[in-house]
């Protein structure tokens, strides 16, 4: 008998502050609104820790089951709450990241309007994440996946006066429907072939054995992955996530840097046994995953956006984590999304340190010189970029290393995923001390008025450091990201294990499936997908590259972005075209513009609004009024109220009577 | 013996008479006699019929036109002298209360 945690009380203790804050919030002070946030995601968060504190003694998973929710003759869903390693990883992460971030929000919304509107929605996306994690079916999982979709689009939308952040609300929005309506259609084709979206069921029932097999499981990782795309912003449904930096900052770093965008992660994660059965499947991720993260990175390195840089270094992790997904290491996966959370967490919200200090400036052009100026958000700065970057022995090196290793080794693997995911590292690594030199080193170079009338979302004179309720998160998530890898990927992968290796299965071998030359011929004999191809490579090799890569992104990005600061400009008149395709983002979101929007909105207003609903069907509705009000007009004249021709209709049409039978009669 | 032809065309020219009658004429009174008219003409048609076809029915039917005329007349004066007596008027394009 295992005890009963009441998980769902989790969830909806973030809802409870919701509610409370968002209807009656607007009367509250400050004060009490700030009491009420902390209050629920505190409480959610210690629940999260004592549930992670019984976890021991239970059986995993452990399935609580609240009620029936639909039932339609043979399918059946519940609201049923789903504890297993893998979710409480996400638990922990969500919580605990999400707490801080409430707390560093109070410090850094203090002076907005909307500030109860604000803690609302952040409790609100909480409550959609913490049902995302612990839903124990698929669809319980959708709810919460379109629920952190709608508070997304909220809190991107925050500031919603602005256009840019209302457009960029909606772009997130419309770009997730896209990958939503793939990850439901995979669901359609699961509750037609498995009969269940319950986690349980589609594991066992996902099985080559099936009519269609491989190519049924296929096509619903296929469609898995374009929700996740959708979600986690990989290639081609990235394009949102830049823009969605307009909402306010604390909101970049929970929702898009350390919980929202890797619930594609934890899906792909939670759908392993569908993956694990469609080798086909699995490669499309890992490709997806290394394209988007070397893609990400190139832009990331023109970006002179401080937020901006850190949104396309988010894509380009995210991209890590789906490269782990793809060659099978899910645990490396999310390993990295844990330490990820961690570091990418502290970078965005130092960043927000950054915009506070510097009276609202973004532009890393306008920093420099404020390591001495801003200590505290300094030096915890300093701990997020040396962890994502990969330097030993912070966070950041030992999942990426995970990942890197597993890439190369892994049956799914192949030295070419390696060997750009090591470049890619190389840029990380330069893309993020360029930031970390433009901003914190040299001379300062913002506009000296701006200490006097600061614009933006800041307004008050002087380059100061934040409030200590922003630099307590900070320094936490600074520790985090500093120790957050000593686990180690072996005892975490152990730790995740039971989670990934629950479902008994034979896995597909198959010869050349990767298609990826003589590297990826697979032993005969079967072997779990996470075990290793038969290369012979030293596991320290492959960490000394990944280090080296990672001194080499450092040193480049001094040499250029703190002794010879003159370097950069050449450098980028040298590469001329590239440098202008790179700098405008490879002229993504202008393709996008041109191919599908433009068609979209010229098809939409020509043919469909002007062509069909104003032409036909308004056309026929406002014709058939106008004819009813003619003929009236020309009928309401027999009504005149004189009896004579009243009479005199009467006779007429008498008369017409007559002749019509005079007309029979004689025919 | 006369043809029934005559009769009806003679009934048509009564209940004509009495249409036109209708139609044009603004008092009350003449209206009414109008109606007689046309009242009349059909009559006039029934008796016509019965006497060619040797059938008691139109003969039947007349009288019951006659008392409902008769009838009518009744009502219908009594009506005549009650608008008269409120509108002090006999010409019904000025009885037009009833028009919206």
């Amino acid at each position: 008998m295992t005890p009963n945690l009441h998980l769902w009380l989790i969830p909806v203790l973030a809802l409870i502050g919701a509610a409370i804050n968002g209807l009656f919030g607007k009367r509250f002070s400050r004060q009490t609104v700030v009491a009420v946030a902390l209050l629920f995601s505190g409480a959610a968060f210690a629940f999260a820790l004592w549930v992670a504190s019984q976890f021991s003694s239970l059986t995993t998973p452990h399935i609580e089951t609240l009620a029936t929710w639909i039932r339609a003759g043979e399918f059946r869903a519940d609201f049923a709450f789903y504890l297993d390693q893998l979710s409480l990883v996400m638990l922990l992460v969500v919580t605990g990241v999400g707490f801080l971030i409430h707390i560093y929000s109070v410090g850094y919304m203090w002076e907005e309007g909307g500030f109860y509107r604000f803690f609302a929605y952040l409790n609100l996306f909480m409550f959609f994440m913490l049902t995302l994690v612990l839903a124990s079916n698929y669809l319980l999982m959708f709810i919460g996946w379109e629920g952190v979709g709608l508070a997304s689009y909220l809190l991107i939308g925050f500031w919603f006066t602005k256009d840019s952040a209302a457009a960029a609300g909606k772009k997130a929005f419309i770009v997730n429907r896209i990958g939503d309506f793939g990850f439901l259609i995979a669901l359609f084709l699961m509750i037609q072939h498995f009969g269940s979206l319950d986690f349980a069921q589609v594991a066992r029932g996902a099985s080559p054995a099936l009519p269609g097999g491989e190519a049924l499981l296929t096509t619903i990782g296929l469609l898995l992955m374009v929700g996740a795309a959708g979600k986690s912003a990989q290639i081609p449904l990235y394009v949102w996530l830049p823009d969605a930096m307009e909402g306010p900052t604390p909101v970049s770093a929970l929702i898009h840097a350390a919980t929202m965008v890797t619930a594609g992660v934890y899906m792909v994660s939670r759908s392993h046994v569908i993956f694990e059965h469609a080798p086909g499947a699995m490669m499309v991720v890992a490709i997806i995953g290394t394209l988007t993260a070397l893609f990400a990175a190139t832009i990331g390195m023109c970006q002179t956006d401080i937020k901006k840089v850190l949104a396309y270094s988010t894509v380009s992790q995210l991209g890590y984590m789906f490269i782990a997904c793809g060659v099978g290491a899910f645990s490396a996966g999310i390993f990295h999304l844990m330490t990820h959370a961690f570091f990418k967490g502290l970078l965005f919200l130092a960043a927000g340190s950054v915009i506070h200090a510097v009276g609202g400036e973004q532009d890393m052009r306008k920093m420099g010189g404020l390591r001495t100026k801003i200590p505290w958000t300094f030096w915890t700065m300093t701990a997020g970029t040396f962890a994502i970057a990969g330097f030993p022995p912070l966070a950041g090196f030992f999942s990426k290393d995970a990942i890197l290793f597993k890439a190369f080794t892994s049956t799914y693997g192949s030295w070419i995923y390696w060997a750009i995911g090591v470049f890619t590292a190389f840029l990380t690594s330069f893309y993020m001390f360029r930031q970390w030199f433009s901003t914190f080193f040299g001379e300062y170079r913002g506009d000296d008025r701006a200490d006097f009338h600061g614009h933006g979302e800041h307004g008050h004179g002087g380059i100061h450091e934040s409030p200590a309720v922003m630099l307590v998160p900070l320094v936490i998530l600074a520790l985090l990201s500093v120790c957050g890898g000593w686990i180690g990927s072996e005892r975490f992968d152990k730790f995740l294990a039971p989670a990934f290796h629950a479902s008994e299965f034979t896995p597909v071998v198959q010869h050349g499936a990767m298609g990826m030359g003589p590297d990826t011929v697979v032993p005969a004999t079967p072997v779990l997908p996470t075990g290793r191809r038969d290369v012979e490579v030293s596991e320290t090799l492959l960490t000394g590259i990944s280090v080296a890569a990672a001194l080499l992104g450092f040193l480049l990005a001094g040499q250029l972005y703190y002794r010879r600061r003159d370097l950069p400009g050449k450098i980028a008149r040298a590469l001329g075209g590239f440098y202008e395709t790179v700098l405008h983002k490879y002229y993504v979101d202008k393709i996008y513009a041109a191919v599908f929007v433009k068609p979209l909105i010229e098809g939409s207003t020509k043919l469909l609004w002007h062509g069909i609903d104003r032409d036909v069907i308004d056309a026929s509705i406002d014709n058939s009024a106008d004819g009813a009000r003619e003929v009236s007009d020309a009928v309401r004249h027999m009504q005149s109220g004189n009896i004579r021709s009243y009479a005199g209709w009467v006779a007429a049409g008498a008369a017409l009577v007559i002749l019509y039978m005079v007309w029979v009669g004689t025919r | 013996m006369v043809p029934v032809s005559y009769y009806l065309i003679l009934s048509g020219i009564l209940f004509a008479c009495g249409v036109t009658g209708f139609l044009i004429k603004r008092n009350i009174i003449t209206i009414f006699m109008s109606i007689e008219l046309m009242l009349n003409g059909v009559n006039l048609s029934f008796v016509a019929f019965a006497a060619e076809w040797k059938a008691l029915s139109g003969q039947v039917f007349v009288f019951f036109v006659m008392v409902v005329a008769a009838a009518e007349a009744a009502v219908g004066l009594a009506i005549i002298i009650a608008v008269y007596r409120t509108r002090e008027t006999l010409n019904v394009d000025q009885v037009n209360l009833l028009k919206l």
